[in-house]
Formats: C-alpha cells, sequence, structure tokens
C-alpha cells in the first residue's frame, strides 16, 4: 500500500500576513515545520491525530512561535520507510524546513535517522525505537513522549505492588515495539517478584485472534501492547471467548482516542501512557477543548503529543531568541527545554534526548454513554532508564523477543 | 496439547472458514466464469462492514443492515464491472491493474468518509456470550457464522445445481464460446455473478464486523486469504471453494498456535505444494 496523496501546504500563517498592512520593517522570514505524517493506509488513524494535534496547537499560538511566523509543511510518507526517506529530503532540500515533527512509526524513523544527522536537522519524534536515545543516539532527535519500555516499567511495577499480580501472560504485535515494550515489563514485573509465564507474539496482521487466546491460561492478568486498530479487535475477542482475567494496556493499547471506538469490553482496563486526557493542567484543558471543538474527539497521545513536540520547539525557539541558522544552538536547546506547564505535566530530557516526565496509570470506566481513562496513579519523573543505573542498563542488551529469557 | 485448546481451535477453524467461504466464494465464481482476478474483492468485504456500520447507527438491526449492506456493495460491483471490467475482457494484466488500482481508490474514500478511526460492529445481542460446547466455552456467534456458511453453501448449490439459471453459470464456466452459441446471454451472466460475488463479499464483511471491526487496511488482510482458498480449492467450483476454507481455516489456527513464527509459511506452504503439483487446484478443472 504506498498510495501517496499530493502533499498540502497550510500557509495560514502568510494568508494572515498578507491581510495586515506592511509594517515599514522587514519581517524576519517565517520559521518553516516539517511534518511527517500517514495519511493513506492502516496507520492513518495515528498520522491523522499527529496533525490534528499540531494544527490544533499553531492555531492556539495564532501561527507565531517566539515572534516568528511558522508555517507547516504536511508530508504524507505513506506510512514506509522508502516513502518517508523521500519526503524527508524534500522537506529538508526543497522545502527548507527549519525542524521535522514526526515520523509515527520505529520503522520510518530508522529510515532517515542517519540522513536527518548528516543534514544535522533537528527531529522530535513519538517513534518509541529504544536505541534511538540509548546505544545508538542520534545527537539531532529528541524525544517527548516515551520509548517502548519506558511506559512499562511503571506499568509492571503498578502490576506488581498495587494489583498484586503474580504471574501474567503478555501478547503483543511480532515486532520491535511490541517486543521492547515486552522486555521493559518483564524486567521489572520480575525485579518486583512476579512472574512471566508466557509472551506470544501474532504478526501485526491478525484478523483472528483465537489461536493466541485459547492459549492464554495459568496467570493472574493479561498484558497487551497492542497499536492501531489491534487493541479495539483483541479486547473485543478476548472478552467474547470468555476469558476473564483483568487486563493491562500499554498506552497505544489503552489509548484515550481509542476509547469512542471500544465498547463494554474495555471496562476495567488498567493502561499506562505519558499522556492522559484527564490531567487537569491549563494547556491540557486547551488541548481538550480545541480538539473537542474542531475534531469532535479527545485527543489521544498521537495528537497530544504532537502537540507537546509543538510546545517544545516553540520553548527553544524563545530561547534561541527566534533563530535557526545555527544548527548545533537550535539541538542544544530544544534538548534544554523544560516544561512546567504541558499536557503531560512537567518535562525535561536527559542528556540522550528522551523525556523525563510523569506517566499515568488510568482505569476505563464507563461514566454515562461514554468510556472514559481515570488517572489512578502518576508515576513523576521517570526516565527511560527507570530506577536503574543508567550506565547498567546500557551495557545490557537493548531489550528485544527473547531479552529478557523467559525463565523456566 | 491439551484437549480442549485442540477443541477450541477446532471450532474456531470452522467458523474462520465459514468466514472466509462467504469471502471467496463469490471470487472463485468470478474467477471461474469471466477470469478476472478480482483485487477489488478485499475492498467489497471491507466497503459492506463500513456500509453497514453506519446502517447500524442509523438504527437499523444488524440482519436487516447485512441483507441492504450487500447489496448496496453488489450495486456497486454492477457499476464495476459494466463500466469499466467489460471493456477489458481477456486482458488479465490490465484487469489486475484496474482491479488493484480500484481496491486503493476504495480504501482512501473509506479513510474520507469513516476516518480511520476503527468501527466496532455490536454483536447481535441474542448471540453475545459465549456458549458451552462439550464443556468448553465458545462464542456463540462464531458458531452463529459455521452456521450461516452452510446455509449459504447449501444455497449457492441449489442454485448453481438445481437450477436453469445455475446450468447456464456452469455451461459458462466450462466453456464460454459454446454456452455463447446455444444461446446463453453470457455478458447478462458476467454482470450477474459479479453482483452476486460482491454480495456475497459485501454480506462477509458485515457477518465478520462483531469479530474483526472495521477499520483501513482490513481489505488487505482478506484478499490474500480468499486467494489462498481460491487456489487451494480450485477456481470455478464451489466444493473447492468449501473445502479450501475449512482447509485455511484450520491451517490459520492451528499453524498460528502450534508454530507461531513459522504462521505464514503453515499457511502458504500448502498452496505452492498444490500449485506446483496441481495448478487447476483441488477441485479445480483441467484448463483449456
Amino acid at each position: 500500500m504506498s498510495v501517496t496523496l499530493s502533499r498540502r501546504k497550510f500557509l495560514v500563517g502568510t494568508a494572515l500576513a498578507a491581510a495586515r498592512p506592511m509594517p515599514a520593517v522587514a519581517q524576519p522570514k517565517p520559521v518553516r515545520i516539517g511534518l511527517l505524517t500517514v495519511k493513506t493506509g492502516p496507520l492513518a488513524q495515528g498520522g491523522i491525530q499527529m496533525e490534528q494535534g499540531l494544527t490544533r496547537f499553531l492555531k492556539d499560538r495564532n501561527y507565531t512561535l517566539a515572534g516568528r511566523k511558522a508555517e507547516l509543511v504536511v508530508a504524507d510518507t505513506g506510512g514506509n520507510p522508502a516513502g518517508t526517506k523521500t519526503k524527508t529530503q524534500e522537506l529538508v532540500e526543497r522545502d527548507n524546513v527549519d525542524l521535522i515533527l514526526g515520523p509515527l512509526a520505529a520503522f520510518e524513523l530508522l529510515a532517515i535517522s542517519e540522513y536527518a544527522a548528516q543534514a544535522k536537522v533537528a527531529i522530535l519524534s513519538l517513534a518509541a525505537a529504544e536505541d534511538m536515545t540509548q546505544r545508538r543516539p542520534n545527537p539531532y532527535f529528541v524525544r517527548a513522549s516515551a520509548t517502548s519500555a519506558q511506559t512499562m516499567h511503571p506499568l509492571a511495577d503498578y502490576a506488581a505492588k498495587e494489583l498484586k499480580v503474580k504471574r501474567v501472560i503478555t501478547v503483543s504485535e511480532d515486532f520491535a515495539y511490541g517486543h521492547e515494550q515486552m522486555g521493559g515489563f518483564q524486567r521489572v514485573f520480575e525485579d518486583a517478584g512476579g512472574r512471566v509465564v508466557k509472551k506470544l507474539w501474532p504478526p501485526i496482521v491478525t484478523p483472528d485472534y483465537t489461536p493466541y487466546l485459547a492459549q492464554i491460561s495459568g496467570a493472574d492478568a493479561v498484558v497487551q501492547g497492542f497499536a492501531g486498530s489491534n487493541p479495539l479487535k483483541f479486547v473485543k475477542q478476548y472478552k467474547d471467548h470468555g476469558l476473564r482475567f483483568p487486563i493491562v494496556g500499554s498506552s497505544t493499547g489503552g489509548d484515550d482516542a481509542l476509547l469512542k471506538s471500544f465498547g463494554d469490553e474495555a471496562i476495567g482496563m488498567i493502561s499506562c501512557s505519558f499522556y492522559t486526557s484527564d490531567l487537569d493542567s491549563p494547556s491540557n484543558r486547551r488541548l481538550v477543548e480545541g480538539m473537542v471543538r474542531d475534531y469532535g474527539n479527545i485527543p489521544g497521545l498521537y495528537a497530544a503529543g504532537l502537540y507537546i513536540n509543538g510546545m517544545v520547539a516553540e520553548a527553544a525557539l524563545e530561547k534561541t531568541g527566534g533563530k535557526t541558522d545555527d544548527k548545533e544552538a537550535l539541538i542544544r536547546a530544544l534538548r534544554g527545554v523544560a516544561l512546567t506547564d504541558s499536557p503531560r505535566g512537567p518535562f525535561h530530557f536527559d542528556r540522550l534526548g528522551n523525556v523525563v516526565g510523569n506517566f499515568y496509570i488510568r482505569r476505563c470506566d464507563r461514566k454515562g454513554d461514554k468510556l472514559v481513562n481515570t488517572t489512578v496513579k502518576t508515576y513523576p519523573n521517570v526516565s527511560q532508564f527507570w530506577t536503574y543505573d543508567e550506565k547498567w542498563f546500557l551495557s545490557q542488551p537493548v531489550y528485544s523477543r527473547d531479552y529478557p529469557p523467559l525463565k523456566s | 496439547m491439551d484437549m480442549s485448546l485442540t477443541l477450541v481451535l477446532a471450532v474456531n477453524s470452522l467458523t474462520l472458514g465459514g468466514l472466509l467461504f462467504l469471502l471467496s466464494a463469490g471470487f472463485s465464481l468470478i474467477f471461474g466464469l469471466m477470469k478476472i482476478p478480482n483485487l477489488t474483492h478485499g475492498s467489497f468485504f471491507m466497503l459492506g462492514g463500513y456500509v453497514a456500520a453506519s446502517l447500524i447507527g442509523w438504527g437499523v438491526d444488524f440482519w436487516s443492515a447485512a441483507l441492504l449492506s450487500g447489496l448496496l456493495v453488489a450495486a456497486f460491483g454492477g457499476i464495476v464491472e459494466r463500466l469499466i471490467l467489460r471493456r477489458l475482457a481477456g486482458a488479465e494484466l490490465a484487469q489486475v491493474l484496474v482491479t488493484l488500482g480500484l481496491s486503493f481508490m476504495v480504501a482512501d474514500v473509506c479513510l474520507t468518509v469513516w476516518t480511520g478511526d476503527p468501527i466496532r460492529i455490536d454483536t447481535p445481542s441474542a448471540l453475545r456470550g459465549a456458549t458451552s460446547v462439550l464443556g468448553v466455552a465458545f462464542p456463540a456467534y462464531r458458531l452463529a457464522i459455521g452456521v450461516i456458511a452452510v446455509l449459504f453453501a447449501a444455497a449457492l448449490w441449489a442454485l448453481l445445481d438445481q437450477t436453469r439459471l445455475g446450468a447456464m453459470i456452469r455451461a459458462g464456466v466450462d466453456d464460454p464460446a459454446m454456452a455463447r452459441v446455444v444461446g446463453i446471454r453470457v455478458s447478462r451472466l458476467f454482470t450477474l455473478v459479479f453482483c452476486l460475488g460482491a454480495w456475497l463479499a459485501g454480506f462477509a464483511g458485515v457477518i465478520g464486523g462483531p469479530i474483526l471491526s472495521v477499520y483501513p487496511g482490513l481489505d488487505q488482510e482478506m484478499l490474500p486469504l480468499a486467494l489462498v482458498v481460491v487456489i487451494l480449492g480450485g477456481s470455478g467450483s464451489l466444493l473447492g471453494s468449501l473445502v479450501g476454507s475449512f482447509i485455511v481455516g484450520f491451517l490459520y489456527n492451528f499453524g498460528q498456535a502450534l508454530f507461531p513464527e513459522l504462521a505464514y509459511v503453515v499457511l502458504f506452504l500448502p498452496m505452492l505444494v498444490v500449485l506446483v503439483l496441481r495448478p487447476q487446484g483441488l477441485f479445480g478443472r483441467q484448463a483449456g
């Protein structure tokens, strides 16, 4: 599936500027933000929400960042590595963007990481690949969301200590994001005395989960780390099969934007995310109101993630006085950003460019005719290394399908 | 492997087989009669699900929505056949490209109309919950799919084997030139069969909805399964579709449970073997 729509440009900023009388002094040229997203194919759901979140942010700022007009150039990668690479080159070489927000998926990010480092263009992405900020760091990369396992460490802690779960079965898609999530869960869960008894890996494309559901038995809980529309399918089929073990899920597995598609089968599901729409902070209230008004749905992690990345870009531009010419200074400013009010709460970055911030444990409940995630516990200041020593953590292999190994 | 796991997988193989039969019977008939490898078939499936989801949202009950949605998809299929495929008779490469292109177009239109969010279709209330089969809990709705598939297989068999229309279709499959000579209006049959195939696929999309839900990419997930069924069973053969569907149902379920790393190998290897040893499929007739 590699249909590519023609790229749309949103030049609202310039349109607004043209409508006003020209001041006598020369205007600085606008800052150009490139967005790599997916608007066609199976990943489009998250990709469209990314664009919505960023558009909301720019509207909230009236398309002005640090005194400069802001222009958004949106590129549709088609959700594949080759398309991502082409679009990145277009953004950098033809559109002369000052920084890039996106892409969505880890395999897209890995396809452009080297090129971006050579071109020295800053990338602010939601893609969760661990090693981008760990064993093979890219100095021009900033991640304000979470690594794959960063979300699972607190979830595992909560499952072991608060839910008092002893034995779990994990199930997640058979690709790096799934492997890293469950590796992270396993390490923290087993260090807290729990035991992962089985790990199931359905392929990304699995119309029917029954063969996997049939293998679920002998556990206190099931951990699911699905992404896209898969959590919906999995949880529904799980309940249809009469399985009753509680489900705990990752950020993509219990995302707020998915709630309107879930039914009662999701009630009671515990999930952990870097973003929760019920956070009571001024910027989050603004984001939620704007999203509901413009798009008729509460924001999930994709929309909020891009809104937050927009705020990071803005804060960095304020530090450089709106300048983007010095790439080194810009990336230093980006990584030095520390915000006290954001839709995900306060956060800052570690020396590798990854976020240190709050992670929220939520419980899904029915309120009136809607499903809502309610925060039941906040883990503050969570780093990608959890409570482990950074040196030790980095000396271990990256989480994978077989690491940590199952205890027999 | 313990008994209850085997039983769950076996019963589920039958329901997946049933769903695949609804999807692939039409594909097989279309390919058998018209020699069109209809790559839009997965789109018919997805479109059926989306249309039904909207109909149900407007208050239509599940079964009426399934029938109605199938009809709308059939109408769409008829238009595609009359306006486009008819002009490409005999040009298989052009047909492949056109139907593939159409499937991309349908996918994008669905994305625009129904957004990228997955849409759930609720299980009809009478069939919610689990029934106990030999002491193992099993979703009632899945059993119903198996029953529906068997009913459809019987009805299609009666149509093809017992009616005059069926005799004409069979004649068209076996030897279109001769069928024309004896006065059968083969081109009208083509449209009819294409609509019937589209109807079955659209209906299957609705029936599958409560299990699969409807989401972008569903079309491309289902199409390969239909292809495997038809290659295994042999194109143009109803019995081939039925047997092929259940074989794929079993391979899929047991393959993923027993050899999860090799799930696709288990699914596609038998297809390759059949292609090498018996290119016309298990129940297909020798070409020529």
